[in-house]
């Protein structure tokens, strides 16, 4: 199918675009790359009556690296991130990960913002922003609010994003020496969503460990990730994996995806980096 | 009332201003209004890639992006890829090794095919599969359609 009629603005700035969406309300959806967003609408799922197009929005894109940290714009593409030395560099995780996000085509457009203000539950980079701690940068009606990933996703497609609020920036720590991690995903085929997938960052003997594709969001496992620490076998710590509310749909079982869960973190673990 | 927005683009090296329905996928502009019927249209959501087409040098869904969003852009699709480096060489290996069989996935196939040999992808089978894994041949033809890309790329590099 194709989309119903919308209106279409491409504001010039990052004030522009916010008072757009703040005059037209929960009519309004801001457009980043597209890549979910559009076949919602064709699949007429998504219904905004105003498209607010983020693509010229200077101030959501650059890449900007500190000593310590990483400050990558909601707007920059997958294969942005892919190219830029000082992501691949601060961030080796993205580096993992990239490769298993979709195709080609897909990462030339889809955006590290979009995806994470449209938290599906199957999607990389949610999970990738719990594994490392990432703080959101968000700006709306009310000024600019930074708040840390594990508070950002509250449910199925749920965030902690308010009507008229966008995601201007992600904040990521930059890997130390200290640390390592470590990314898997099981999907039917290459670039597909996964069926269970898990991103780790471990710092000396601390583990945080996402899991995506399983539940109604990304999700750590506390618990799991103590058993980790305290030097507990992997396979005796998959037992924490029972508190995760697995999705049970065509695609496969709940306890499937419990069992592909525990491989895909047992995977990740083996193929830890650097 | 549909809403319209006027746009100027390059589409295979040709200059195109034209109103659009804002809602108008990016390949039905080019298949009904110019007239390029070689992108072409399966899923609608991003899944089949037989539309893929390349936008500012980089490929692209062109159902996943609106007409209106190509304005400022360069649009390659298969009919402006014919006359382009390797594309020649790709497509004569396409019908020597029988890699197309209906047709249908072939402008997406070798838009896809292209951005891997362009970014110096090597003659393997599992990285060429794992590369065109968002490209469906409903025809089943995948190891003629890697054969070629191989032949394409092996003929290609000293």
């Amino acid at each position: 199918m194709k989309a119903p009629d919308f209106d279409y603005q491409r504001p010039q700035t990052l004030d522009a675009a916010l008072a757009l969406l703040a005059a037209a309300g929960a009519d309004a959806m801001p457009l980043a790359g597209g890549q979910s967003l559009m076949p919602m609408m064709n699949f007429r799922v998504a219904n905004p009556g105003l498209l607010v197009d983020l693509a010229d929005v200077d101030a959501l894109r650059g890449i900007t690296r500190t000593a310590d940290s990483i400050r990558i714009g909601a707007m920059t593409s997958y294969a942005e991130l892919d190219a830029s030395a000082d992501v691949q560099q601060a961030v080796p995780l993205f580096g993992l990960a990239l490769p298993h996000i979709a195709h080609d085509a897909i990462r030339n457009r889809g955006t590290i913002g979009g995806s994470l203000a449209l938290a599906d539950p199957a999607a990389e980079m949610p999970a990738l922003a719990l594994a490392l701690d990432a703080k959101l940068e968000i700006t709306g009606p009310d000024g600019t609010r930074q708040i840390a990933a594990d508070d950002f996703f509250q449910g199925y497609y749920d965030t902690a994003l308010a009507t008229g609020e966008l995601i201007v920036a992600i904040h990521i720590k930059v890997m130390t020496p200290d640390q390592s991690c470590g990314f898997q995903e099981l999907t039917q085929r290459h670039g597909d969503y996964a069926l269970a997938g898990a991103a780790v960052m471990r710092t000396r003997s601390s583990h945080r460990v996402a899991f995506f594709g399983v539940a109604d969001r990304a999700v750590r496992v506390v618990a799991l990730e103590q058993a980790l620490n305290d030097g507990i076998p992997v396979a005796d710590a998959l037992t924490h994996l029972s508190t995760i509310d697995f999705t049970n749909d065509q695609k496969a079982s709940a306890p499937t995806r419990q069992r592909l869960a525990g491989v895909a973190l047992t995977r990740a673990l083996k193929g830890m980096i650097p | 009332m549909t809403r319209t927005a006027t746009i100027s683009l390059t589409v295979n090296a040709e200059l195109v201003t034209a109103t659009v329905p804002v809602r108008q996928n990016l390949v039905d502009f080019l298949r009904h209004d110019l007239g390029l019927t070689g992108s072409h249209v399966g899923c609608e959501h991003g899944v089949c890639g037989a539309c893929t087409l390349r936008v500012d040098g980089r490929t692209v869904r062109s159902c996943l992006m609106l007409a209106v969003q190509a304005d400022g852009c360069q649009i390659t699709t298969v009919e402006g890829l014919a006359d382009q480096g390797l594309s020649h060489a790709l497509q004569a290996a396409f019908t020597r090794r029988n890699a197309l069989q209906c047709g249908f996935c072939t402008p997406g196939m070798l838009a896809s095919a292209l951005s891997y040999i362009d970014a110096g992808g090597d003659a393997d089978r599992d990285a060429i599969r794992a590369h065109l894994s968002g490209n469906y041949c409903r025809c089943t033809g995948y190891q003629s359609i890697v054969d070629a890309i191989c032949d394409t790329i092996q003929e290609s590099r000293p």
